[in-house]
């Protein structure tokens, strides 16, 4: 099981005057302590983890985010920021001794600029709302997770969120001009603007992704672009994955990048196909949506090429849709999969590795054999343009020892992942759902680096603390870390 | 010094005690302020790595000529979406650099309006920080999130957090064609406001500039049958006066991305500012001295060329100022904040605690 840093018993002690303190900041119902109120905070969507807070404080003005941060830092007190709730690795999960810093009162849009062809919102607006207030001009915005009417900006923010649109129009850190954001100490900072570029360091990659461990996101400014003349999507379906993987390929081969392409497995399919109606077929080993948009001419010419594509990698079956009803229909069962597979098992674990494309047949192959060795069945998405694999592990966390096998079958796949070339996750963020598997992927003297980039920003390990990393040390120790044959410093030190 | 492998650059780096002045190739020297130190030359790190069209990953050594990198891309019609420009004309060169480079000054050209600039498309970055320690950063997948993307974090970096030896790139399909429409010259403001207007409408502008004297220019750029429909998009919408087809669009952009449209004069300075589109009219009406300039990215960029004497910053409420050929002493770099300038030294000491990597280079303060 998951161990999280061991809760400083002396701040919880404080715990009614560290309230009463926050009370000064934010009016008095802005402080939530009673238990019944706090429990909607007790987990994000990854629910398998549960943890009450010690407070929650919801602010609604930067100066208050700073007045919080600065009172947290010199009262050694942590802080869990958090967005929507929506993180799949556990990200927002609160501490014993920490505060639950809510952000979702600022959730103003706060400027529409289309000259300049941006706009800027408080970090609580949700991803959607983006693309409602500004598609009356035609506009929108790209990263649109799966989540996306439910999810925050500030969240996205803090995952690099991605969506079925990435390959081609990117992730929230292509997207985002630039954000303000209070440190841990309290300064308010401004980074990027309503332009391109950033004075110093491009601090703005580092924040973005960064799963609320370097600072308080507390107004973003994105980049809109002008919604495509039209898109339309073909339904290919392939007697194995090997075929479909290879349609893929030779779709880029060919300077092809649609908007969105999707690989979903038989398992994927049929609870897909059971849910929502989609008129999937169900003879099919793998299901390729790819979505083409732009001008209609360009949407028109290549729908031809990637049909020629298709039926020479031995496509049986091939569906162009010819309305938006039909479009969004291909996409409802894509976009339900995750809700599809919770109707037919009681639990699900969503991974999130990315791969080299042309490792999908490998990968899947692995996969089955792992799913035998676990006795769990999986199910599997993919983002099939980026190599972004979503495999769905099922179970039932009510059998003793289920969760536990689900979650071991779920480390061998981004074990696998990383093996092939890959990463742990692509777009769900590490959390503390994947931070113990950090160093398959980074060797120590890497992951010091990463550990030194966040001292850099917070210096005593107060934001976020027992996310993304798995090893805990003192920033001052970083300076003069020395690591021998691969071995860890300070065996002694808690790894949690 | 001229460190051949990894393991050299991190023996001397580890073991050194004065700065060094990180070079890949040296097409960009007087890009940043003077660094005092050794030369650490890296141009031994230049070998193409792995280059898998079909899963769109370029890995190279991090001094591979970008003359090389790009005449790889061409060959399967593939190209570096950002475009990096090639600044030898500005900097008495020959060449436009390396990879390493473009990534290490965050390059971008015309087309930074769809498709970004160096750090957008960079997926992976190895190199050797001021300690001495190999750090590899990402990986060659697209879509990555594990830790901080401390590959990102090295873009517009000059050379001051890390030594690269290797970085790993995401390419895209080359455009089958692109054609230009050229309009009249009606002014600063009526051209920002007319690139503005385009861009809400379906012609996918990748690339607006406008050109004083000659006026503004829209590239349409992918397959044939598209850019033919979105050229009469424009020509319903504005008034065109001429169109550049295939070749003549893409030498037309060369000269705009390159910065060579400007009359060579010895004793001029050249500043690159980038500034919301909608203040780029009003700043040039505000400038009291003597100047060339044109427009690029819708607006959002403006390179002016004027006297030595000229202070371009004071001007400038709300943007970035480069002083990109420099005749006189001054910060090259846009000054920060004294808050993010404490936040920049730190980050700084974060990989180079040392202060051996190109100090000074970006700031007199690390």
């Amino acid at each position: 099981m998951l161990r999280m840093p061991e809760p400083d018993q002396l701040i919880i002690a404080r715990r009614s005057e560290i309230a009463a303190a926050l009370r000064l900041i934010v009016p008095h119902d802005s402080v939530i302590d009673s238990a019944i109120q706090m429990r909607p905070y007790e987990s994000d969507g990854l629910t398998a983890y549960k943890q009450m807070p010690m407070l929650v404080v919801l602010p609604q003005t930067t100066a208050q985010v700073a007045a919080i941060l600065i009172y947290a830092h010199s009262n050694n007190i942590k802080i869990v920021p958090r967005g929507a709730g929506t993180s799949l690795s556990g990200g927002a999960l609160p501490l014993e001794d920490g505060i639950l810093l809510g952000m979702a009162k600022f959730n103003k849009v706060l400027d529409i600029d289309f000259i300049n062809r941006c706009v800027v919102v408080q970090p609580g607006v949700t991803n959607l709302a983006i693309t409602k207030a500004v598609e009356h001009h035609g506009f929108y915005y790209a990263p649109d997770p799966s989540s996306q009417i439910a999810c925050t900006i500030g969240g996205n923010v803090a995952e690099n969120s991605g969506g079925i649109h990435t390959l081609k129009y990117g992730l929230t850190v292509n997207n985002v001009l630039g954000v303000e954001m209070v440190l841990i100490t309290g300064e308010i900072i401004r980074l990027g603007g309503t332009y391109a570029d950033q004075a110093g360091y491009d601090l703005l990659a580092i924040i973005i992704g960064s799963e609320g461990l370097l600072g308080v996101v507390t107004e973003v400014t994105v980049r809109i672009i002008k919604k495509p003349e039209t898109a339309r999507a073909a339904l290919i379906g392939f007697p194995s994955s090997e075929q479909a993987g290879q349609c893929v390929a030779d779709i880029i081969s060919a300077g092809i990048i649609p908007g969105g392409m999707e690989l979903m497995d038989r398992p994927a399919i049929h609870a897909a196909e059971a849910f929502v109606h989609a008129n999937y077929p169900l003879d099919v080993e793998a299901l390729l949506i790819v979505e083409l948009d732009g001008p209609h001419v360009e949407v028109d010419d290549l729908l031809v090429r990637v049909e020629n594509i298709a039926t020479n990698n031995k496509s049986t079956t091939l569906r162009v849709s010819n309305s938006e009803a039909e479009r969004l229909l291909f996409w409802a069962g894509r976009r339900a999969a995750f809700p599809a597979i919770g109707r037919i098992s009681p639990d699900y674990m969503c991974m999130d590795g990315t791969i080299p494309r042309k490792k999908l047949p490998e990968v899947l192959a692995g996969m089955a054999e792992l799913s035998k060795k676990h006795r769990l069945a999986v199910a599997n998405v993919f983002h099939a343009g980026d190599g972004n694999l979503h495999p769905l592990i099922l179970f039932d966390a009510n059998i003793e020892g289920e969760l536990a096998r689900a979650e071991e079958f779920g480390a061998d796949i981004l074990r696998l992942c990383v093996k092939v070339g890959g990463v742990l996750t692509g777009e769900h963020g590490v959390g503390v759902e994947k931070r113990d598997l950090m160093d398959t992927m980074f060797n120590p003297v890497e992951m010091n680096q990463q550990l030194r980039v966040k001292c850099a920003f917070d210096s005593k390990n107060l934001l976020n603390p027992g996310k993304v990393f798995p090893t805990l040390h003192a920033c001052a120790e970083q300076g003069r870390m020395i690591v021998r044959g691969g071995a860890l410093p300070h065996p002694d030190l808690p790894r949690f | 010094m001229k460190p051949t492998d990894e393991k050299q650059l991190a023996e001397a780096l580890s073991s050194a005690a004065t700065p060094f002045e990180v070079i890949g190739l040296g097409t960009k020297p007087a890009l940043g302020n003077v660094v005092k130190g050794t030369t650490l030359n890296l141009s031994a790190f230049n070998k193409i790595i792995n280059y898998e069209p079909d899963e769109l990953i370029l890995e190279c050594g991090a001094a591979a000529k970008l003359s090389d990198v790009e005449k790889l891309l061409n060959e399967k019609n593939q190209m570096l979406a950002f475009e990096p420009p090639d600044f030898s004309a500005l900097f008495n060169g020959d060449h436009a650099g390396s990879i390493g480079g473009a990534l290490a000054c965050n390059l971008a050209g015309s087309r930074r309006l769809k498709a970004g600039a160096a750090r957008d498309h960079i997926l992976g970055v190895t190199g050797v920080n001021g300690q001495g320690e190999i750090i590899r950063g990402g990986a060659r997948v697209v879509k990555n999130v594990t830790g901080y993307d401390v590959s990102r974090l090295m873009a517009g970096s000059y050379g001051t957090l890390m030594a690269f030896t290797s970085v790993i790139f995401k390419v895209l399909p080359k455009p089958e064609t692109e054609q230009t429409c050229m309009l009249q010259d009606q002014g600063p403001a009526k051209a920002v406001q007319v690139m503005s207007e385009i861009l809400a409408t379906g012609a996918e502008v990748s690339s607006a500039a406008y050109l004083p004297g000659e006026g503004t220019c829209l590239r349409i750029e992918g397959i044939i049958a598209s850019v033919n429909a979105r050229v009469e998009i424009v020509k319903s919408a504005l008034s065109v006066k001429n169109v550049l087809a295939d070749q003549e669009s893409r030498l037309h952009w060369k000269d705009i991305c390159n910065v060579a449209l400007f009359t060579s004069q010895q004793d001029k300075e050249i500043w690159r500012i980038v500034l919301p589109p909608s203040d780029a009219a009003n700043f040039i009406k505000s400038l009291p001295f003597s100047f060339e300039y044109f427009f690029d990215w819708a607006g959002s960029l403006i390179w002016l060329q004027t006297d030595t004497a000229s202070d371009v910053r004071k001007y400038l409420s709300n943007g970035i100022a480069t002083c990109f050929v420099a005749q006189s002493t001054k910060n090259i770099f846009h000054p920060l904040s004294k808050d993010l300038t404490a936040l920049n030294k730190r980050v700084k000491a974060a990989f180079d605690p040392k202060g051996l990597l190109n100090p000074n280079k970006m700031s007199t303060e690390f």
